[in-house]
């Protein structure tokens, strides 16, 4: 098979058929502005400096590559994991959150909005402003403020506003909608920190710039630890940043299988996911054409899944481009299933996984278990557990009662 | 060809074109409909009207809360598309704009929505979510069906923006007087008049202001800064917020209310100009002395 390279670069504001910038006219000087930037951010040593720095000695760049010692692996298979888990902040999302606080100050911008589900890309804006001297307001869906009190408390203690969204369904997508009007109206004095590689351009384009150094570290860090590509690398995705974040760099080594794991919720079949790329339909939704979960009429319904970090109804544009190309496959893995590799990594390997992760795990669990060649697998472990002890915790218990 | 004919009527009796916004279905087919109606004969001179959104970005709460009415009762894109074809059989002439998003035109198959709106008498669609950039995507097929596209000119845009936005939109142009959402909880700003000459100079169509709009003040304020017409959406809505569950005070109220701001629009430059009304335009917190106009 033979690639392109520029099948897989931006073309303006698209990647494909995807992307582009279906924001209200207004907001367009607001995009404008932030394209012109952050283009101008990527070739200034000064900011790239002040960029690396604080990721190395604030957040912990670069993070291990960890071999598993027993989970997934078989006499065939070896399993790393790319300890995205180990960043300050428990997550990847640290990665982008403080080069968008950066280029808000390069702007002149005091004030970052931002929206948030399950909290943690609230909690990682909020300690980027803190750092960084910058007033910040985040917006919540209800539901989610009244599940995820310790994030709220997390938030506010860094000196983040937290506003509850409560027209809609009250749920992340809810908070995206309040984020931008907010926007429409502030955006002289106010920088939104989009949380995904969703949204209209520039977004999708500059989160995955922030997160690809991912991938960049994995790839030197296996060549390094075992002198070869690893034949595939696996990486959930809800609005698909930390997979865009690890694939990147391995899009143009065609012998590389890059695998998104999609949350399948209750399963597939039972309108109860995640599934956007799987079982969406093509649509246009916050600011980009992509694919959505929606009605027959384009009214966008609502996601499920165990973990809030999937849980979004629609994917960032590059995800579709690189499944309808054939050069990503995405699948699906269950709320079950991901429960069952947060539980076994934490008792095989010592590590206790973000449920977002699990469903990467899970999915290299099984792909291990049908290998019939040899094989080596890289994990994107995007974000540590912590978070979701209490709700995994319930779970155990109701089953077991149950 | 009707919001030509509307327009140049207006201009030749020196009135404002008076464009009132509600959402079709809203709260009921038939309670739209009567609403639709009351509209008209309260001198409406033009139409907008909303298909309700899940995700509804450029709107303010007052059309939020209201969008979950259609949406809870089901209403789909075909129900409005036949209420639109029931009030375009009862007024022939009437100009009608959809305001919609994106992903409703999307949905449908962008090309079937076209030919839909132009089977059921709709003037002019207007996607809140796509700026003029990205009008390509729907135009060819607005065009095929004669469909007019309107584009939304925004208060500090370039003179780039404007131009593109004057030469693109077609019927009218949409102006905005201030940035953000719809809604009443932020008034218009009086239209800076080298903006609106700006487009005029591009060759725009006629320029009709929206957001914020829900007072005869706010209508003089924009009939001296020199625009055609003006919409009012959340003011409207908020009575069918109100008094949805009571259909004859909210028909009353809305023919009241409506009466009142299409008179204004209808009255506002003879007032300015024999002097019986004094906008004042040097801030935001603007006062109008007003002699009986809304009368």
């Amino acid at each position: 098979m033979t690639m392109l390279n520029e099948n897989y670069d931006y073309q303006g504001a698209y990647i494909g058929q995807y992307g582009g910038q279906f924001v209200p006219q207004i907001l367009m000087p607001a995009l404008k502005q932030l394209e012109d930037a952050f283009e101008s951010s990527l070739t200034d040593e000064i900011f790239q400096k002040e960029l690396s720095t604080l990721l190395n000695q604030y957040a912990g760049r670069p993070t291990p590559l960890t071999e598993c010692s027993s989970f997934a692996c078989t006499d065939k298979v070896r399993v790393f994991l790319k300890r995205e888990d180990l960043l300050h902040g428990g997550a990847h999302k640290t990665n982008q959150v403080l080069a968008q606080a950066l280029l808000a100050k390069r702007m002149g911008k005091q004030r970052i909005i931002a929206e948030t589900g399950a909290g943690q890309h609230g909690v990682a804006t909020a300690l980027a402003c803190a750092l960084l001297g910058l007033e910040a307001t985040i917006y919540m869906g209800t539901k989610d403020i009244d599940r995820q009190a310790p994030n709220v408390f997390r938030m506010e203690l860094m000196g983040a506003k937290v506003i509850a969204v409560d027209n809609g369904s009250g749920s992340l997508k809810d908070a995206i909608n309040e984020a931008l009007r907010d926007w429409a109206a502030s955006y002289d004095s106010t920088h939104y920190l989009l949380g995904t590689a969703a949204g209209p351009h520039p977004f999708p384009k500059m989160v995955k710039t922030y997160q690809k150094v991912i991938g960049e570290e994995a790839k030197s860090q296996i060549l390094e630890q075992i002198g070869t590509l690893p034949n595939a690398v696996i990486a959930c995705v809800g609005g698909g940043s930390n997979a865009i974040g690890i694939f990147a760099d391995f899009i143009k080594e065609s012998s590389v299988k890059l695998i998104g794991v999609e949350p399948a919720g209750k399963g597939l079949d039972s309108k109860k996911h995640g599934a956007t790329l799987l079982k969406g339909t093509e649509g246009i939704i916050h600011g980009a054409r992509t694919q959505t979960l929606q009605t027959p009429d384009g009214q966008i319904e609502e996601s499920h899944s165990v973990s809030a970090g999937l849980d979004y109804p629609a994917v960032g544009p590059e995800h579709v481009h690189l499944m309808q190309t054939g050069r990503a496959q995405y699948v699906g893995i269950s709320d079950e299933e991901a429960l069952e590799a947060f539980q076994e990594l934490s008792r095989t390997e010592g590590i206790i996984p973000a449920l977002e992760s699990s469903h990467a795990l899970a999915y290299a669990k099984k792909m291990s278990l049908s290998a019939t060649e040899p094989m080596n697998i890289i994990v994107n472990l995007s974000g540590r557990g912590d978070k979701d002890l209490n709700l995994v915790m319930e779970k155990l218990i109701n089953s077991e009662q149950g | 060809m009707r919001y030509q004919k509307m327009f140049s009527q207006k201009k030749q009796n020196n009135e404002l074109a008076y464009i009132p916004f509600v959402l079709l279905g809203d709260p009921t087919y038939d309670k739209s409909f009567a609403i639709i109606k009351t509209l008209i004969e309260s001198g409406a001179d033009g139409l907008e009207l909303g298909f309700s959104f899940s995700d509804p970005v450029a709107d303010g709460p007052v059309i939020q809360e209201a969008s979950l009415r259609p949406l809870a009762n089901n209403f789909s894109v075909i129900d409005g598309f036949k209420l639109l074809k029931q009030i375009r059989a009862s007024y022939p002439d009437i100009p009608i704009g959809l305001l919609t998003y994106a992903n409703l035109v999307f949905a449908q198959g962008i090309d079937s929505y076209y030919e839909l709106a132009n089977d059921s008498g709709v003037d002019s669609v207007l996607i809140a979510d796509c700026p003029v950039e990205e009008g390509s995507l729907f135009s060819k097929s607005a065009n095929k069906h004669g469909i007019d596209t309107v584009f939304i000119a925004p208060p500090d845009a370039t003179n780039e923006t404007l131009s593109l936005v004057a030469q693109n939109s077609q019927g009218y142009t949409y102006v905005l007087s201030r940035k953000g959402i719809t809604g009443t909880e932020i008034s218009a700003n009086q239209a800076k008049t080298d903006f609106l000459g700006k487009l005029r100079e591009f060759k725009s169509a006629p320029l009709v202001q929206g957001f914020g709009i829900s007072t005869p003040d706010h209508i003089y304020q924009a009939a001296e800064a020199g625009v055609d017409g003006v919409i009012t959406g959340s003011a409207i809505v908020k009575l069918i917020n109100q008094y949805y569950n009571e259909p004859q005070i909210m028909l009353d109220a809305i023919s009241d209310y409506a009466k009142a701001m299409a008179n204004a629009a209808h009255q506002a430059q003879h007032l300015l100009q024999e002097g019986l009304i004094n906008v004042d335009s040097g801030n935001d917190q603007r006062t109008t002395a007003c002699n009986g106009a809304a009368s």
